[in-house]
């Protein structure tokens, strides 16, 4: 009896061809990352902690512009904004222009391997997390402290964990070589 | 990585183009924010997302709480022990001031009643648990599992075994916000235990200890002065241990003298706290135009922004 063969957990070679990802696993995987930032870190974990949610987006940006693109990201920023008890619309404006950079640049980020995909992403949510102190500064909060610039880089190293994670879904089953 | 469905050629309608939606919707968050900072219109709906959202934000505290329950079923026999000695040493200790209370409280009243002050009144105090800590990095703030379900306002202090850590500065139906004192927007009116003289404790923001601003460079504080509140915001019960002063620069050159003081409170460890219900009302204030109320309590004023 032969089992169903599965996609080995691996990134998908460059050759090969996606799948649509089904609306279903999109807002799933965002509602698990939405549930990631809402874990109760405190201190040093906290710090280092990724944006899961930026990050998951960012995904859906550059992999499935047509489902997932500016006005999603407002309301998920908005959803993150109450989650967080900041001022609304912080997050929200964030995930919007990043949403829209991801739009912008999708086509170059895609062109290269996973880590120097991670480098752009790094510099993507950099933008993001520039964006919430300019607004913030602006109104009237005090910097932040250096740590600050931390879930920017600790979002890229987990960009190709995520990537492998939420490609493996749409991943054929069997590969067009063994067709 | 390519996809079956390519993209549509550009002259397929797909709606406005990014660039117009991220004009829109940049332009309504900006709008948002513009209102949140200055005018606070949208606290209704921040609480009903916010009630929305408490599934979510609740089912999130269970992985921690369940490392919680594992990690002290894994205590070990002597910190145990341990932790019990001290807990009866303290109780020792403290039994001597219970002890001299009610004789104390007995010749307070006697003296209030001669002197016709206004008592205290022995507010509701409700205990909370910190939820967890905020995650926003320009503020300092708390969560705690109680809300306006246990009859929590907005406004109230909170303070723990050893001091002040804060005040409730938003209540959920669950849960409410402490603002610390340590954040950047909150002001205690304190007073100096050893010499009386009153002053405003702010906080400093991110990684720095408050300072008492605005006091003149020749003011009777010496460092290791312990700090306690005024109770003349009508906000803090009076005599509640606030922090003591940690460094002190007197530069006659300077208008004022740079002190900042230490929280005795365990503000960013302490898991128990105390919300304690406003103190004794105040006699009406005075008439006076809106305008110069404002700018005569900075403290106030500035304590309810977030």
């Amino acid at each position: 009896m032969a089992l169903p063969k599965v996609p080995p957990l691996s990134p998908a070679r460059p050759d090969e061809i996606l799948r649509p990802a089904r609306p279903w696993f999109i807002v799933l995987t965002l509602m698990l990352a939405l549930f990631g930032n809402l874990l109760p870190f405190s201190g040093a974990s906290l710090a280092l902690r990724p944006d899961f949610l930026a990050l998951v987006l960012l995904y859906w940006c550059i992999q499935e512009p047509r489902f997932v693109g500016v006005g999603i990201a407002w309301c998920v920023g908005l959803v993150m904004d109450v989650g967080d008890a900041t001022l609304f619309g912080q997050h929200a404006l964030a995930y919007a222009v990043l949403a829209y950079a991801a739009e912008y640049f999708r086509r170059r980020v895609l062109r290269f391997p996973l880590w120097q995909q991670a480098l752009q992403v790094a510099l993507l949510l950099a933008l993001c997390a520039g964006l919430v102190i300019l607004v913030r500064v602006v109104g009237g909060a005090p910097l932040p402290r250096w740590t600050y610039a931390v879930p920017p880089l600790s979002g890229a190293l987990l960009w190709p964990v995520i990537t492998v994670v939420l490609q493996w879904p749409q991943r054929p089953a069997r590969s067009a070589a063994e067709l | 990585m390519r996809h079956i469905a390519a993209d549509p050629p550009a002259f397929f309608h797909r709606g406005p183009s990014p660039l117009a939606r991220l004009a829109f919707f940049g332009l309504i968050s900006i709008a948002l924010l513009f209102l949140d900072t200055r005018y606070r219109y949208l606290e209704n709906i921040r609480h009903v997302a916010a009630t929305v959202l408490y599934p979510l934000q609740r089912a999130a505290q269970l992985p921690g709480e369940a490392l919680g329950w594992v990690g002290s079923y894994f205590v070990s026999q002597r910190v145990l022990s341990e932790d019990n000695a001290t807990l009866r040493r303290q109780l020792v200790e403290q039994g001597v001031a219970v002890q001299a209370l009610p004789t104390t409280q007995q010749e307070n009243a006697r003296l209030k009643a001669l002197l016709d002050i206004r008592g205290r009144v022995g507010a509701a105090a409700t205990a909370v648990e910190v939820l967890y800590s905020g995650r926003d990095a320009f503020t300092h703030k708390l969560f705690v599992d109680r809300g306006s379900d246990a009859g929590l306002t907005a406004g109230e202090a909170v303070i723990d075994a050893e001091g002040v850590v804060g005040q409730v500065t938003r209540v959920f139906p669950y849960m409410a916000e402490v603002t610390l004192i340590t954040d950047k927007d909150q002001a205690v009116p304190v007073r100096v235990e050893r010499s009386g003289v009153r002053s405003v404790l702010f906080g400093a923001g991110a990684g720095r200890t408050p300072e008492l601003r605005f006091m003149a460079p020749n003011a009777d504080i010496r460092i290791g002065d312990r700090l306690v509140t005024s109770g003349i915001d009508g906000t803090f019960p009076q005599g509640l241990a606030v922090a003591q002063v940690t460094t002190l620069e007197r530069d006659t050159g300077q208008m004022f003298a740079r002190i900042t003081a230490r929280p005795v409170a365990g503000v960013d460890r302490s898991r128990h706290l105390l919300v304690l219900g406003r103190a004794a009302a105040l006699p009406p204030r005075p008439e006076e135009p809106a305008e110069a109320e404002t700018a005569k309590k900075p403290g106030r004023g500035k304590a309810r922004r977030g």
